[in-house]
């Protein structure tokens, strides 16, 4: 009756193949992601097309037939128009950029005395820069540094009128001065106010919260061009006869106040998902309000809210572009404002004045989202899901 | 009963400053004295101020004759009108451009939303280019960049762009034939309408007799027909009433047809792509927020792809999907105001105007405020109740 085991066990594993070659390289790939069906061959094709149809045009206009440098508006026409190119050439003048390059960045701020906001730049930058790198020491003398000295250096030195500098009146700031210090400002204005106006409208005292309720949706409902007439239009007839802003100051608040809203709101959010036990173990503790809220709970909810609070200076950076509706020269502003110049119109300027502004404000945007995504990674404690 | 009765006695308190309810009622009244008489001071000094540049205060100017023209008009006006007229006009020209721009951007966000979804990777890129690019410009800059940037240097009238089905494109516009109504054409509206009941009420008995017997009905297709059939039907039975007017080109200009302005267009097609890049976020955060789990399940219960994406998919993204996608209208809507850059003569332009030329900056304010927070309401109960239907019924 004895037969043989029929069973087997395998010792050793069986050695890994290479994958069929239809399922690697580069032709795999281009199976998978390029010609995986009919629709998707289609679409490929189509996007070919378009890449075909888009990316020449835009090389040839932005590089291979650009005019980089020249004097006048001569050098971006054709001889049609009175200029040297030939008849039928479009590129950008980027010279236009060029000849207009300080205004761009200061506005009509004296020559003489551009030194200043550069020298502003330098310390900002070099503030920054240790700031955002997470591996720095002394996270908190560099934060108060640039959150608290700078802003008092800065204001002494753009502004001037002491120590023998020259004073600067705001009018004369423009460019990406403006469009920076507004920004930077506005933020530094917005997140303490919008942390707030976010505990006040989770305060347990009713006509608190109401007050900031009422505000916080006032101002998320309006276009920010309304609260900048507000602020440019009535905040003069608010104050006692003599009693004047600053032109600059006005947008400053109209702006800081538009902002600090939608921080709230953001702001919120992370203190909504902080746990209830987190509270009520700062309370067990004998933490009072204050201390509560500083040591506990904000801290945690503005880790969770990073994203959203970067948006929201995303938002404002953009934003500050709005204050040329009540004539002040931000980069855009300062950009249109040129357009006028008789010596630079061409057909050419306008396109290149405004796609040398965007790419700035693109950069600028761009690197804060990416650096937003990458300290969110860093942060993550394992409250998300 | 007596333990509680014992616990509702309130333990004793070293010092009544440390008793939480009564410092909230000295902190709340503590603000409502400042904040009144921070009123107080700030209307005090505009009385003043008012009566120092002898401004009268009241909306009575509104009833005065406004003096200015306006150049896109959907309702009749002309410089003789009312105040009150101007910002109806204005009002009406930005819930024009609004609903407009809401269309637009929503169709372009989808697409361009799915797109970054897609399989294909040639398109998947194209997509993330087009988001990362528009989302990081601000929306006044892509206005301008229309408008001085693109449109301003096209051809002159006399060399428009000639384009499909007879309409032009030149530095004046965009010129479209305008659909002629006829007589008797209100048929067609009414056929239109009765086919959209129509079809609402095949959808509904399908439905019921697919719950009652699991038999489908093909109620695309039926509604197709009913809604392209029945005023097709109507159009020819009316003597076909409907004809179009093409633009036509004369010496100078294009005349006739429908006149589509540069600042609309530009600012239509700015708010609508910078709005489209953030639309396409969410709906690509709301399709991957369906798990994954669902397709599968769909998939082992013999559903194809386009059932899984029609009946599983898309409703749970749609939740997600849908408070988002309100505000971003709120957004778009706020947005427009940003004509006045290019002086399409929205709410905000008119107003500005009214404002600058009776000087009541008060008032001015006032209503640009009132107006836009009425639309923002507007708006967002409209989406409430798409969210309301849309929302996961819990028992």
């Amino acid at each position: 009756m004895q037969e043989h085991d029929m069973s087997w066990v395998r010792t050793e594993m069986a050695l890994a193949q290479p994958a069929p070659p239809t399922e690697r390289g580069a032709y795999a790939w281009v199976r998978k992601n390029l010609i995986g069906s009919v629709g998707d061959t289609i679409l490929t094709v189509l996007g070919i097309a378009i890449v075909v149809w888009v990316l020449p045009q835009i090389i040839n206009w932005a590089f291979i037939n650009a005019v980089w440098t020249g004097p006048d508006r001569t050098v971006c026409t054709t001889a049609s128009q009175g200029g040297i190119q030939p008849d039928g050439w479009t590129g950008a003048c980027w010279a236009f950029v060029n000849a207009k390059f300080g205004q761009f960045m200061f506005g009509t701020y004296p020559i003489e005395e551009r030194w200043r906001p550069i020298l502003v730049a330098v310390l900002f930058v070099a503030l920054l820069v240790p700031m955002l790198i997470p591996r720095v020491p002394r996270k908190g003398l560099n934060a108060l540094l640039l959150f608290v000295a700078l802003p008092i250096v800065a204001f002494v030195l753009l502004v001037g009128g002491v120590f023998g500098l020259p004073h600067v009146e705001t009018p004369r700031w423009g460019g990406l001065l403006v469009t920076l210090s507004l920004s930077f400002v506005g933020i530094a204005v917005s997140l303490p106010m919008g942390i707030v106006l976010a505990l006040g409208r989770r305060s347990k005292m009713p006509i608190i919260k109401w007050l900031c309720v009422v505000f916080i949706e006032t101002v998320r409902g309006i276009p920010l061009i309304t609260v900048l007439f507000f602020a440019s239009v009535m905040l003069p007839l608010f104050l006692p006869e003599g009693v004047s802003f600053d032109k600059y100051l006005r947008a400053l608040i109209g702006v800081s106040l538009f902002a600090a809203a939608y921080m709230a709101e953001v702001i919120r959010g992370g203190l909504q998902a902080i746990p209830k036990g987190q509270y009520e173990g700062a309370d067990s503790l004998g933490l009072g309000y204050w201390q509560k809220m500083g040591l506990i709970v904000l801290p945690q909810a503005l880790k969770l809210v990073i994203p959203g609070i970067v948006n929201t200076f995303i938002g404002m950076l953009k934003d500050t572009s709005l204050v040329l509706i009540i004539s002040m020269f931000d980069l855009l502003g300062v950009v249109k404002q040129n357009f006028a110049d008789p010596n630079w119109a061409t057909p050419q300027t306008p396109k290149s004045g405004l796609i040398f502004a965007a790419f700035v404000f693109w950069l600028l945007c761009f690197g804060m989202s990416r650096y937003s995504m990458y300290t969110e990674r860093r942060l993550d404690t394992g409250y998300k899901r | 009963m007596a333990s509680q009765e014992i616990l509702r006695g309130e333990p004793s308190r070293g010092s009544f400053i440390n008793d939480p309810r009564i410092r909230s009622l000295f902190f709340q009244t503590l603000v409502v004295i400042l904040l009144f008489s921070s009123i107080w001071w700030i209307v005090h000094n505009v009385i003043e101020n008012l009566q120092r540049l002898h401004i009268a205060s009241g909306f009575g100017f509104l009833k005065s004759r406004a003096g200015f023209d306006i150049s896109d008009t959907p309702i009749a006006y002309t410089s003789d009108s009312t105040y009150f007229r101007a910002l109806v006009v204005g009002l009406l020209n930005t819930i024009i451009i609004a609903v407009a721009g809401i269309v637009l951007a929503t169709v372009v966000g989808f697409l361009i939303g799915i797109g970054r979804l897609s399989q294909n990777w040639l398109i998947r890129k194209i997509c993330t280019v087009y988001v990362e690019i528009f989302r990081n410009i601000p929306p006044l800059l892509v206005i301008f960049f229309w408008y001085s940037g693109v449109l301003a240097v096209l051809p002159p009238p006399r060399e428009s762009i000639h384009l499909p089905l007879g309409s032009f494109l030149n530095q004046r516009g965009f010129y479209l034939p305008r659909a002629v109504w006829g007589d008797g054409s209100w048929l067609i509206g009414v056929a239109l309408l009765l086919a959209i009941a129509m079809a609402w009420f095949v959808a509904h008995r399908a439905r019921q007799r697919q719950r009652a017997t699991g038999q489908q009905f093909p109620v695309f297709w039926t509604s197709v027909a009913l809604i392209i059939g029945l005023p097709a039907l109507a159009y020819l039975l009316s003597g076909m009433p409907l004809t179009f007017d093409f633009p036509k080109q004369s010496t100078f200009n294009l005349t006739g047809g429908f006149w589509i302005k540069p600042e609309f267009l530009s600012l239509l097609l700015a708010l609508s792509f910078y709005t489209a890049a953030f639309i396409a976020e969410i709906v690509r955060a709301g399709i991957r927020g369906v798990s994954k789990g669902q397709t599968e399940a769909a998939a082992a219960l013999g559903l194809r792809s386009g059932p899984i994406l029609r009946l599983v998919v898309i409703p749970q993204a749609m939740r997600i999907v849908i408070p988002p996608l309100t505000s971003q209208y709120l957004n778009l809507t706020k947005n427009s105001s940003l004509a006045i850059a290019i002086g399409y003569p929205d709410l905000t332009a008119t107003a500005g105007t009214v404002l600058n030329q009776t000087g009541q900056a008060v008032e001015g304010v006032f209503i640009m405020m009132i107006a836009y927070l009425v639309l923002s309401l507007v708006t967002s109960f409209v989406m409430n109740i798409v969210n309301a239907r849309m929302a996961l019924v819990e028992r």
